[in-house]
């Protein structure tokens, strides 16, 4: 892909991440951490990707460990973040 | 037909709404489901996008990584989230700078990575400086976070030196490792700048000291963002610069939050003024110390009508957030209004106070935010203060000469009576002297936390 158009999305993206979480209440500081730390395990895409035949072994193989990585963090990161918040949320709310 | 793209597409708006979600008490557990959600619709768009992939590697590294995953995730304790926290963000790093390295290996012999242009040729040493540096940067903060201690090897202005040569050096193989056709050099550059990374994680976070860890997470967690971005360069997909910069980005948010907490600037921060192993000469000279006992602390709380706790990182190392949580409850039995204030920084990660509290089933309405609760301190009859000190010491009010001058603390010296639970006399992590434990109405208890709130709780009992 045209590496202007990428640049561009980056950018977009970027003020997207600034915009959507401006005032984020301090009980939620840790679970928002965790869990858009889960999203960084995005990684395992390229991951994936780095296991197509096209490439060497060796590539394979860093790909493979990328793999391990990244869904330790996916997987993880979303369970413990849910972990978290389903204790703030046995409480009994009021208003 | 690219038809991976739409998946792509859609990952991208779940990604959105779920941290959308995350930032809101009432949606915060779906937006989390939803980002998960997200992260299955992107896996799927990579299988249609891949040819040929190998199979059994794969596959066996979904399983093992979700085995570990799973197991990690169930198994540790509440008050062992922070490093929990810091060795994901370090496996989200590791495994970017890995699809960098591996996209290396992939160019044939004959190229150099700058034939792919110059976005190839600065994103994939990126890539593998970001995620790398975060992957040690992170293994140091989880052994800080641990207790242990770990000190910077070059001591003095030297070490600025030293810093800046790694930079350079970095540029320099980062430019050598692009240029090079022949995959021997390119390798070599390789290996270089991956171990120069390395050590620049490690000094990036070593002299930070223990009260900016919230800090140091929270940018870390940022930093896991922007490499997976770096990769996302590097493969030339845009699931994963635009999940990767959406992460940077509200990392980058919280890293904020958290210096402004601290009023201090990132720089100031890393740079690491405070807490950077120097201790004040008068930081253990008090006079005029008045030791108390659970029993006489129950006493006082006899007769109160009103009582805060206001807990910070000793709490965690104690355990002792389910005491705490029952002495709130037996004072509330009698009458007694309890409201616990929470210092954006308490703690080693944000937000870790209000984790713990909530494990002991503490109601998050009771937890009050700092700016919320400092009017109040003046009408409270006893403050608990349960290990916690810089965040309650009253000479970040002077406007100059302390290293924590400016900033916000809480007021707890307002109030009729201060209970302080700690160890010893020793500093906070900012090393110098806290005036609060002289004044006359503050009166020290010598104990663990946890020992210590269960002696209240015992006496209260009895009263």
């Amino acid at each position: 892909m045209d590496p202007a158009t990428l640049l561009f999305i980056f950018v977009l993206a970027a003020f997207v991440g600034f915009e959507i979480i401006t005032k984020v209440p301090p009980t939620l500081h840790t679970p928002l951490m965790s869990g858009s730390n889960a999203i960084s395990g995005i990684a395992i895409v390229g991951a994936v990707l780095a296991l197509q035949s096209s490439f060497p072994t060796i590539a394979q193989i860093l790909g493979f460990v990328a793999v391990v990585f990244a869904t330790v963090n996916v997987v993880g990161g979303f369970l413990v973040t849910d972990r978290m918040l389903a204790m703030f949320g046995s409480k009994k709310k009021k208003g | 037909m690219h038809l991976e793209i739409y998946f792509y597409i859609a990952a991208s708006i779940l990604f959105i709404l779920g941290i959308k979600g995350l930032a809101r008490v009432k949606t915060a557990r779906r937006g989390n489901g939803i980002a998960s959600l997200g992260m299955l619709v992107a896996i799927l768009g990579v299988l249609i996008e891949a040819k040929l992939l190998n199979w059994p590697l794969l596959l066996t590294g979904l399983v093992v990584g979700t085995a570990i995953g799973v197991l990690l995730a169930k198994r540790v304790a509440m008050t062992a989230m922070p490093e929990l926290v810091a060795a994901f963000n370090g496996l989200g790093g590791g495994a970017s700078a890995l699809v960098a390295i591996a996209v290396l290996f992939g160019i044939p012999a004959e190229m150099s990575l700058s034939d792919y242009g110059a976005m190839q040729a600065i994103s994939l040493p990126a890539g593998i400086l970001i995620g790398t540096a975060t992957l040690t940067g992170s293994a140091v903060a989880y052994m800080k976070l641990g207790g242990k201690n770990v000190a910077h090897p070059v001591k003095g202005p030297t070490r600025n030196l030293v810093h800046a040569a790694i930079v350079l050096a970095i540029i320099g193989c980062s430019a050598w490792m692009a240029m090079s056709s022949g995959s021997a050099s390119a390798i070599i550059a390789m290996l270089l700048v991956l171990a120069l990374s390395a050590v620049a994680g490690v000094f990036l976070v070593t002299p930070i000291g223990g009260a900016d860890m919230p800090v140091v997470v929270a940018l870390l967690n940022s930093l896991s963002g922007i490499a997976a971005s770096a990769s996302g360069f590097v493969v030339s997909n845009q699931l994963l610069i635009v999940a990767g910069a959406l992460v940077g980005a509200s990392g980058l948010i919280l890293t904020q939050i958290m210096c402004k907490a601290m009023n201090r600037s990132l720089g100031n921060v890393l740079i690491g003024g405070v807490g950077d192993d120097n201790v004040a000469e008068d930081a253990r000279d008090y006079t005029n110390i008045k030791s108390t006992s659970g029993e006489e602390v129950a006493m006082l709380l006899d007769g109160a009508t009103s009582c805060i706790i206001v807990p910070g990182y000793g709490l965690a190392v104690a355990q002792a957030q389910h005491t705490c949580a029952e002495l709130a409850k037996e004072l509330q039995k009698r009458d007694v209004q309890v409201r616990y204030a929470i210092h954006p920084v308490a703690g080693r990660m944000p937000g870790h106070m209000n984790v713990l509290l909530a494990e002991a089933d503490v109601p998050y309405e009771e937890l009050w935010e700092m700016d919320k609760i400092n009017p109040d301190f003046q009408n409270t009859d006893v403050v608990i203060i349960v290990g916690a000190n810089d965040v309650v010491n009253p000479l970040a009010r002077e406007p100059q000469g302390s290293p924590i001058s400016g900033m916000p603390i809480l007021d707890v010296d307002y109030a009729q009576t201060v209970v302080m639970i700690k160890r010893s006399l020793s500093p906070g992590y900012a090393g110098i002297k806290n005036p609060l434990f002289e004044n006359d109405n503050t009166l020290m208890l010598f104990a663990d936390a946890k020992e210590a709130l269960q002696s209240i709780v015992d006496e209260v009992k009895d009263l």
